[in-house]
Parts: structure tokens; sequence; C-alpha cells
């Protein structure tokens, strides 16, 4: 018996010498939070495709991070686990928080909207990590000390519009702002990018979706866009709708820009540069497919969970919330990704694309900021508009 | 009809039955053409261009002369008699190969696959794919030991060095070393692997006895910011005492003294220098420029750029045969 024991224990040395891997002894707990009832991720509104709309369920691109990193989290000792939780409403989403928060979760992730966000961020003690809400009030007013942002903010969106604007030299715009509270909303950053960039812009109309003839000066893309002379038609759409049917239908013969023609995204499956084919690559065969901005936002929340889970294979938890702060990710844009000290914001090049391919790259070459060329896009600290100290 | 880049298809015609081609030729691979460019070596002039495979991406020559490149869109290797300019075979590199080496004895070719984040073992002559190992996402790099015993694969999405046992095709260690590791080079006593970390500014030295890092290099350049610095391409000199790193972005390429691990000279070269190679009396250093689509000749003795040469669309390797 006593021999039996010896040759077993044997055994088991000879077998942990010949992995390289050890078995996973710590295990970073996640949980991603997300609407039980999304309408964006209905099929009438995923087969329209608007750039700048998810094209499907976050869990998709932090399942791919998670599982292309299986390697260095083996070799780390460390594994990577992810709770996918549906809530119905606000209560809901901050009980499912406090609950994760009570089961090891060490780190949340959110495709919530802003309020949702914050009551989520509130609830708990944990580094909560945004993956798909764009609205700067969650950088400014309502920043946390703890929430992360992936996705670019929408003045990051605007800012890299307007850059790349001024790199063309059109600097009149038409400015067209749809009706809903959030197209005022965006509206406004791209005001504040218009003016930070010193584009003008020659005029500014409301617009509306519909075929009453009474309404035909709010609705009718040519009456529109006719009465001023400009360099491009800056569209302000969340919707989508009305913005795809802008692109030449223009009394002028001028660009279309927002969210129609050429578009500022985190983004596109096109992009063929710094080994992005081969992420596109692995989340196409993964999800039947293409990745989108939002895609890559959630994956990045799974590269975030990766990168400090091997950071710090160990934990605790405190550590990895350090990490998170600390270590810069590889996003495939070509430079190290790191989240802005004052507002959490993960600073990140944009691409400028028409839908059918990546145009450009924004920030524009030539731009010069005094630390960080990334921090041109976006609320710069000077501006201190997150008074939380993080 | 393959697509002959930049210069008319009729010189590439007349060059493909043109006998001793090969006298001081520069081979140029470059992503987009499915064809080499070709560059005298005196004249540092274009001479023509011989098709290839699809995405021809990690060239080098085989141990007895002949022109290897991966293609990663038809996932074979086309050897190239370079005296004759015609493909002799095509050898099965297994789903998209990127880089590769040979063995010693030219036998076994080790290829890093991006998509599927392997390295097999080919055999050069029959083609099978011998073994394969799973290794970390979108391995790159790849590089024998002089003996043949030891194969270090660079993986860009783990920034680790695999360290292969080539016997038993087993990995024996898992290296951490910067953010995307990108090429290797072994000092000439087999003591020292260097590697070029792209989003680290960075090389990483590691000792081939005990696979510890030993030693850091990080690089700095006037004008240019840490995140515009991405090391990729490197080579030694035979003596081992210097190291030429092309530093993607930063449009430079370093000149580093091996022994003090320390830069002595930048020079200036074209946009997003990728690759680098020497040519045989170590007198001319070939810099890839991914992004200006040129190839940059720089005089080592001066540090200094001599001319830069348009090649296809994105460039990414060169071999020099004299």
């Amino acid at each position: 018996m006593r021999l039996l024991r010896f040759v077993s224990a044997a055994l088991t040395v000879l077998a942990a010498l010949q992995s390289v891997h050890a078995a996973p002894a710590v295990t970073l707990k996640a949980t991603l939070l997300r609407p039980g009832d999304d309408s964006r991720l209905e099929r009438t509104r995923l087969e329209r495709a608007y750039l700048g709309h998810p094209g499907g369920a976050a869990g998709d691109g932090i399942q791919v991070a998670i599982d292309e990193s299986q390697f260095e989290l083996e070799a780390a000792g460390v594994a990577v686990e992810l709770a996918n939780q549906p809530v119905a409403s606000l209560e809901a989403a901050r009980a499912a928080a406090v609950a994760a928060e009570k089961a090891g979760a060490a780190v949340l992730l959110t495709d919530l909207s802003a309020a949702w966000t914050l009551a989520v961020t509130d609830a708990v003690k944990l580094p909560v990590l945004n993956l798909g809400e764009a609205a700067d009030s969650l950088r400014q007013q309502d920043c946390r000390a703890r929430l992360y942002h992936l996705i670019p903010s929408e003045r990051m969106r605007s800012d890299a519009l307007a850059q790349t604007l001024i790199g063309r030299k059109w600097t009149k715009l038409l400015l067209l702002v749809g009706p809903s509270p959030q197209d005022q909303l965006r509206a406004a950053a791209a005001q504040a990018s218009i003016k930070r960039y010193g584009l003008q812009v020659v005029a500014s109309k409301p617009f509306k979706l519909s075929a009453d003839p009474r309404e035909r000066d709010l609705a009718n893309p040519l009456l529109l866009t006719a009465g001023s002379a400009y360099d491009a038609v800056w569209v302000v759409d969340s919707d989508g709708e009305f913005a795809r049917s802008l692109p030449y239908r223009t009394v002028l013969p001028r660009p279309v820009v927002g969210d129609a023609g050429l578009v500022a995204l985190a983004w596109h499956a096109q992009f063929e540069r710094f080994g992005a084919p081969q992420v596109v690559r692995r989340f196409a065969k993964a999800h039947q497919r293409p990745m989108t901005a939002h895609d890559w936002a959630a994956w990045m929340g799974g590269k975030a969970l990766v990168t400090v889970a091997t950071a710090a294979p160990k934990g605790p938890a405190a550590a990895w919330a350090l990490a998170l702060a600390k270590t810069p990710l590889d996003g495939s844009k070509g430079t190290n990704l790191s989240f802005r000290p004052w507002d959490g914001q993960l600073r990140q090049t944009l691409l400028l694309t028409d839908g059918q391919g990546v145009i450009s790259q924004a920030p524009i070459e030539g731009l010069l900021h005094r630390t960080n060329v990334l921090d041109t896009l976006g609320a710069d600290e000077p501006e201190k508009l997150c008074k939380v100290a993080r | 009809m393959h697509h002959c880049p930049r210069i008319p298809c009729a010189a590439a015609l007349t060059l493909a039955g043109a006998a001793a081609l090969a006298q001081g030729t520069a081979y140029v691979t470059s992503e987009k053409d499915d064809a080499l460019t070709l560059i005298d070596t005196a004249t540092l002039a274009v001479k023509g261009t011989l098709a290839t495979c699809k995405r021809a991406r990690h060239v080098q020559l085989t141990p007895d002369g002949k022109i290897m490149v991966a293609c990663t869109d038809s996932h074979v290797a086309d050897v190239i008699d370079p005296a004759s300019g015609k493909s002799l075979r095509r050898i099965p590199m297994g789903e998209e190969p990127e880089a590769f080496d040979l063995s010693p004895d030219g036998k076994t070719i080790y290829v890093s696959n991006e998509d599927e984040g392997a390295t097999s073992f080919i055999d050069a002559t029959s083609g099978k794919k011998l073994k394969s190992v799973k290794v970390g996402k979108e391995p790159e790099g790849v590089k024998v030991s002089a003996d043949g015993k030891t194969l270090y694969v660079t993986s860009e999405v783990a920034s680790m060095v695999h360290v292969i046992d080539t016997a038993s095709a087993k990995i024996v260690k898992n290296v951490k070393v910067g953010k995307r590791p990108r090429r290797m080079a072994i000092t000439p006593d087999g003591k020292e692997l260097w590697v070029t970390n792209e989003l680290d500014a960075s090389v990483t030295i590691v000792s081939t006895t005990n696979h510890g890092v030993v030693g850091t290099i990080k690089f700095e350049v006037k004008g240019a910011r840490a995140e515009d610095i991405s090391p990729v391409g490197i080579q030694m000199t035979r003596d081992g005492k210097r190291a030429f790193v092309a530093l993607g972005k930063a449009n430079h390429v370093a000149f580093v003294d091996v022994a003090a691990r320390k830069v002595t000279d930048l020079v200036l070269v074209g946009k997003r220098a990728w690759n680098v190679t020497l040519d045989k009396a170590e007198a001319r250093l070939w810099v890839v420029n991914g992004l200006s689509d040129d190839v940059t000749v720089v005089d080592v003795a001066g540090a200094k750029a001599i001319k830069s040469i348009p090649v296809g669309r994105v460039p990414y390797g060169v071999v020099i045969v004299e």
C-alpha cells in the first residue's frame, strides 16, 4: 500500500514535469451584464448593419479574446471564467451586479445604457468595463473611478472625423441633426469637435424621416442640402435610416460624413494592418459574421481580462484591479492602448470607413500632442471634465 | 495573368530567359503582387520581376543556394532556382504560413501558421507535415539553433517565445518577453537569443542555456515617442559584434553594439522599416519598408542610406544572391 502510494506520487511528479503548463490554480471570474431584451439586436436591425451599430451580442467578442488566449493563460497557471447575465431593468442590473460580486466576480463587463451602467458601477466595489455605451456623460460629469470604457466616446469619434476633415481642408460644413435626444447630445459632441479643430458650420438644420408633403423641408434631402455652400454634409443620425439614404442625394456634389458616408469607428472588418485580418478571421470563424466596432470593444474587454490575469496570475482581485489601470493593451491597431487616468477611457486609434473599406486612420498624420497623440481624440486631461480622482 | 509591380510585364518575361541572372541580385517579396522584385546589387536598379505564389512574405536562402519564399495565401513555399529564375517546386506549408526556418541540414522546414496558432515541421523533400506544435496565437518569428536541436517561435498574441525541442516536438519553456514579439537572432556563439518586441520599443535578450531573460535594449529615436518605435526585423554580423534592428514606424534602423548592448547609430530609412538583410561583405544593409513600398540600401561603415528603390506593394523581406 505504502509502495503504491509512493509510485503514484512519483507518477504525479513525472506528469507535472512533462507538462509545461501547470493546472490553473487561480480563476479570474468576470460577469457580463447585458440587456435581456435588446432592441439593438432585433433581427431587422441587425440586417440593416448600420455603421457604428452593434452586429451581435457583446459576449461573442469577449469569448473570442478568452479562447484565443488559452495558451498564455495556461502557461501562467490562471483561468478566466465569464458568466453571461441578461438583465431586464435597471433594478435587475443592480441586483445582478451585487450577486456577481458576492459570487466572487473580480470584474464586471457591461453592455448597458448609461443609466444602467452607472447603477451597476455604484452598486459594487469592482472594476466595471463599459463595452458598448459611447455617451460622453460617462467620461465627464457622470464618470466613476472604477469605470473603464473600451468603446470610444462620441467625442472621440467626432474628433476623429473633424481631424480628417481639416486634413482634407473641407472646412465648411452643413450639419443635419436628427430628432432624438441622443441626436441632440451627439450633435453637441460634433459641435465641440468642430470648434476644437477650427471647422465652420455654415448651417445647422434638423431633419425628420417623413413622406408627408407638409414636412418636406425637414425630410427631403435636396431641400435640406440647398441654400448654402459647404464642403461636406455632417449628418447626426443615431437611428441610421435617414443617414443611409443621404449620400448622392445632396444638391451639391459634396461628401456626407458622420453617421453615413465617411464614419469614424473603433474597428472595421476590412482593416488590413497590424494583424487585424487575423483577429477578424478568428471572430468570423467563431460567430459567422463580420467583426464590428462593438465587437472589437467587447473583444478588448476580454483582452483586458486576459491581460490582467496573466500580469498577476496569482491574483488577488486587488492586484487585477491595479493591473487594469496600469497595463497597456494590444488591440491589433499597431500601438499600445491604455486607459486614460483622468476618465478611464481607452485611448485608441480610430478608423475612418465608408463601410466598404478603411479609408484612413485618426489621429491623422502630422498632428501633434504634448504627451500622446492618441489624446487628440476625446476629452483631454486639461479640460478636467471628469472630477473624480482615480 | 500575374500582376507585375511597378515595371512593365515585358521586362519580367525577358528576364525569365536570361542566364546567370542571379549574379548580384536582391530578391524582394511583397504581399500584394504575387511576384518578387529583382534588384541589381551593383547598379541598385530594378531589373525585373519573377512571378511566385500568392502573398509572398518570409524569404530565405536554402543551404544549397535556392530561394525559398513562404506564401500565406497559397499555403505553400515556392522554391526558386536563382540561376534560371524558374520555380523548381512548391512545398505545402500548412494553413497561412508566415515565417519559417530550415534545419541546418536543410531537410526540415519549421514554419509558423498564423491563423492556426501552430508551428509545423515540414519534410522539405516530400512536403509532408511531420509534426505540429500548438503555440500561442499569431505565431511569427521562427529560428533554429545552430545544432538544430532547439526551435524558437514567437507568438504575437501571447507575447512569448516558445522554446521547442525539435526531436520530441514539445515545448520545453515559454519565455515571457516584450509585447508583440516578432523576429529573432542568435548570437554566433549560440549563447543569446535576441527577440524584437514590436509594441515594446525593445529587444529582449534571452539566455539559450537557462532560457531566462538576461537583458533588454530599449530603443529611443529623437523626435519619436516610444509608441512610434516598433522593432521587427533583426540581423547580426557573422562575428556577432553588431546587430541591426528595423524600428518600424520610427522609420529608422538601429545599429547595436552586441557586447555593450548599446545603440551606436540610427539611420533614417523608409516608412515602417520591416525586415533587414546584410550582403555577404556586410558592407551594405538592405532595409524593406512596408509602408513606402521601397527598400533602402544602407552603407554600414558610414551609417548612411545610399538609395531607396521602389519595389512591389507592401514589401516584406529580401534575400541577396551574390
